[in-house]
């Protein structure tokens, strides 16, 4: 397969002027994945191995594991991008994403691997004796898996047609759709753990070196920072050999770019005062401008750390774990893995706003998206033309790891939904364990191929506003059910259902009316948002309200329907609360076998 | 014949005590986290000029969201890792004891 690739690319690099570098790199990162891929298929032979990697992952390959997969095109392309076109308020998304692993680790993490089950629906089904809450949790995973997927197919897109530039969008994203989806088929979640652990340490390497040169020879991050004048400031800080190139009219201002408040959060508001009729309701705009930009940020905060924590494609990842120690452990290592990645993409932002302002003028995949690409080959217009190709190529290989390590991922986390859930659990119970691996394959390839078409039609989209989409649904849903399941044993499966449906369809369906306007420029909806404002804002960041929602209603629900909490409450609980030392997780699952449950 | 007396670990009394020690230690760890997670946008909006003082070329805002922000948590995770595992292990031997007994 290698081997015509490798031809079409010479072909490519010949005719249409491609840089040989950047094709080199990352047609070592795809050959390589596919490689591990293969070797590591090899090695997963059963459901076990497939499903939750023979649940025997150490802390050190795990965290690599679990960081690898979670640092998405979002994370690697998005942020940097972001930041550049919004400034400081962007900088919640890396902070958010990381830190959200804390409310993982202090609420959900060791209950939830000591539970002992493959998947969340398992969680959900065990927790509540309940068939029909794994149909509806089964639901949540791929409506959620859908929703992250799509930004890493604009971020393969728009990687492939920057290295090729003649290539179209929808082309990248078919290509990398085909590797990955073959990649899992064949290795399953064994197969892709080496793979994640591998690109992480990538994504590390090609986040931080290329930049680490670029500033030495360009200027530091707190230098380029430092020519954004604030409100405060009189005057522009001038540096010695700190350039900047002019902004364009698209580019936001100095000083609501580098301070709280700005474009990102207030843009509802802008727009709303440029089409007010009066004197008098543009000032009362005004005046709410930075009460509504708070609360977008506080509704933000709670959809990045909330949502971290009700992620199904990472929390399967907890179950490969060995006990609920090493769980958390391994949650803390995550944290510091990634938090030591998140220091760097704003740092492209912030240079690309000195040096590349030009990219403030496109759109699509075009645009600031791809800054963390771009960056680099600004030193081939200082004397250090294969120097700059070469770093260039190495951030495109860490982009390609990115999306593919997370699209990876999503696809076991989705094929294990359909394949364990939907076949082995409710339409074929008595199934062999080699029916379902074919069910395995057969189902990575059917949401392989649904991701790529849903791919191809984001490209107007920003990366990162589209995973942040993703976060607020998981956190108006799955993270109340998890937290509540774990922490009160009150809660019943009426419950559980009714507050995860409400809150999660509440903020899809919020969501998904600014991607109307947005995207199918719906004038309808675009007028209404001018018109309010505040609506917009709840409906683009609606967790600071679904969130409740959902917890309210899973409260008030349950103890309407008390009777119906489960017998065995206490061992369950004892089961997701008591150290294994105790012996608890065994005496329940063969209670269970017994009975033919669980 | 009379039935044996549940193992303490069986109790009401025992779950109770098991998830309320574990969620005080979750709480207290999560309020530092969230009083400084949410108090930083509430200082951006009374206290603008002091959270926008220069530190090395960085505003003092920036600084602390993009780059302290990390070490913080770290900090935090590693202290409830230690008491977790800690409060696990006393957890497990008290329950032992008890059931030796």
């Amino acid at each position: 397969m290698s081997a015509p690739f490798a031809a079409f690319i010479a072909e490519a690099v010949a005719t249409q002027g491609i840089d040989p570098w950047i094709a080199v790199f990352s047609l070592a990162t795809v050959l390589v994945t596919v490689g591990m891929g293969f070797w590591s298929a090899g090695k997963s032979k059963s459901t076990g191995d497939f499903f939750v990697a023979g649940r025997s992952v150490s802390v050190g390959w795990n965290a690599s594991a679990i960081s690898g997969e979670y640092l998405s095109a979002a994370s690697f392309m998005g942020v940097a991008g972001m930041v550049m076109a919004s400034g400081y308020d962007a900088l919640w998304y890396p902070v958010c994403y990381a830190c959200g692993y804390l409310f993982l680790l202090l609420f959900i993490a060791g209950p939830l691997r000591r539970f002992g089950a493959y998947t969340i629906p398992d969680f959900a089904e065990g927790r509540y004796d309940s068939p029909l809450f794994r149909k509806i949790a089964v639901c949540f995973v791929l409506f959620i898996g859908f929703f992250y997927t799509m930004p890493q197919m604009k971020g393969a897109g728009t990687t492939l047609s920057y290295i090729f530039p003649g290539l179209p969008y929808w082309a990248g994203v078919v290509v990398v759709g085909a590797v990955i989806t073959l990649n899992v088929s064949l290795g399953g979640m064994k197969g892709i753990t080496l793979v994640q652990a591998f690109q992480y340490w990538l994504k590390v390497f090609a986040i931080t070196v290329p930049i680490f040169v670029v500033a030495a020879l360009v200027g530091h991050y707190q230098q380029h920072l430092a020519v954004n004048q604030t409100v405060q400031e009189t005057v522009r800080t001038v540096t010695p050999g700190i350039e900047r190139k002019a902004l364009s009219a698209n580019a936001p201002k100095d000083e609501k770019w580098i301070a709280p408040f700005g474009s990102l959060t207030t843009k509802a508001v802008d727009a709303a005062i440029k089409v007010a009729p009066t004197v008098e309701a543009k000032a009362a705009l005004e005046a709410n401008k930075r009460p509504y930009s708070l609360l977008y940020t506080y509704s933000l905060i709670i959809a990045l750390v909330c949502g971290t924590a009700g992620l199904p494609h990472i929390l399967v990842r907890f179950y490969t774990n060995p006990d609920g120690v090493a769980a958390k452990r391994t949650t803390m290592w995550v944290m510091i893995l990634i938090g030591v990645f998140y220091v760097f993409p704003p740092v492209y932002g912030v240079l690309g706003r000195s040096l590349t302002p030009e990219l403030y003028d496109a759109v699509g995949s075009k645009g600031t998206d791809k800054v963390v690409l771009e960056l680099p080959t600004l030193l081939a217009g200082r004397d250090y033309p294969v120097l700059g190709s070469i770093l260039s190529g190495i951030t495109c290989a860490g982009a390609f790891a990115a999306f593919m390590s997370t699209f990876s991922g999503l696809l076991v986390s989705m094929s294990s939904a359909l394949a364990h859930d939907i076949y082995g659990r409710i339409l074929r119970p008595l199934s062999s364990p080699e029916q379902r691996l074919k069910a395995f394959k057969w189902s990575a390839l059917i949401i392989g191929v649904v991701s790529v078409l849903l791919g191809t039609q984001v490209e107007k989209l920003n990366i990162n506003f589209m995973v942040g989409q993703a976060f607020a649904i998981a956190a108006a849903s799955y993270f109340p059910l998890l937290f509540m399941s774990v922490w009160w044993r009150g809660m019943t499966m009426q419950g559980a259902a009714t507050g995860m449906l409400v809150g999660g369809l509440a903020a899809l369906g919020a969501i998904a009316l600014t991607t109307l306007s947005d995207v199918y420029g719906f004038t309808g909806l675009a007028t209404f948002w001018t018109e309010h404002p505040l609506m917009r804002i709840l409906c683009e960041q609606p967790a600071i309200w679904a969130v409740p929602l959902a917890i309210t209603l899973m409260i008030v629900v349950s103890k309407a329907t008390a009777a119906t909490i489960p017998a065995d409450i206490r061992m369950k609980m004892l089961v997701l609360h008591a150290p294994e030392a105790l012996g608890l997780k065994q005496e329940y699952i063969k209670e269970h076998e017994s009975l033919g449950g669980h | 014949m009379k039935e044996p007396s549940p193992a303490p670990i069986h109790t009401d009394a025992f779950l109770a005590r098991l998830m309320r020690d574990q969620l005080k230690l979750s709480i207290a760890c999560a309020l530092c986290f969230v009083v400084a997670l949410l108090g930083l946008p509430l200082l951006n909006y009374f206290q603008p000029d002091f959270m926008a003082t220069r530190i090395g070329g960085f505003t003092l805002t920036w600084l602390i969201l993009g780059v302290l922000f990390f070490p913080f948590v770290w900090i935090i995770s590693y202290v409830f890792i230690k008491r977790s595992i800690a409060l696990e292990n006393a957890e497990a031997a008290a329950a032992q004891d008890s059931s030796n007994s």
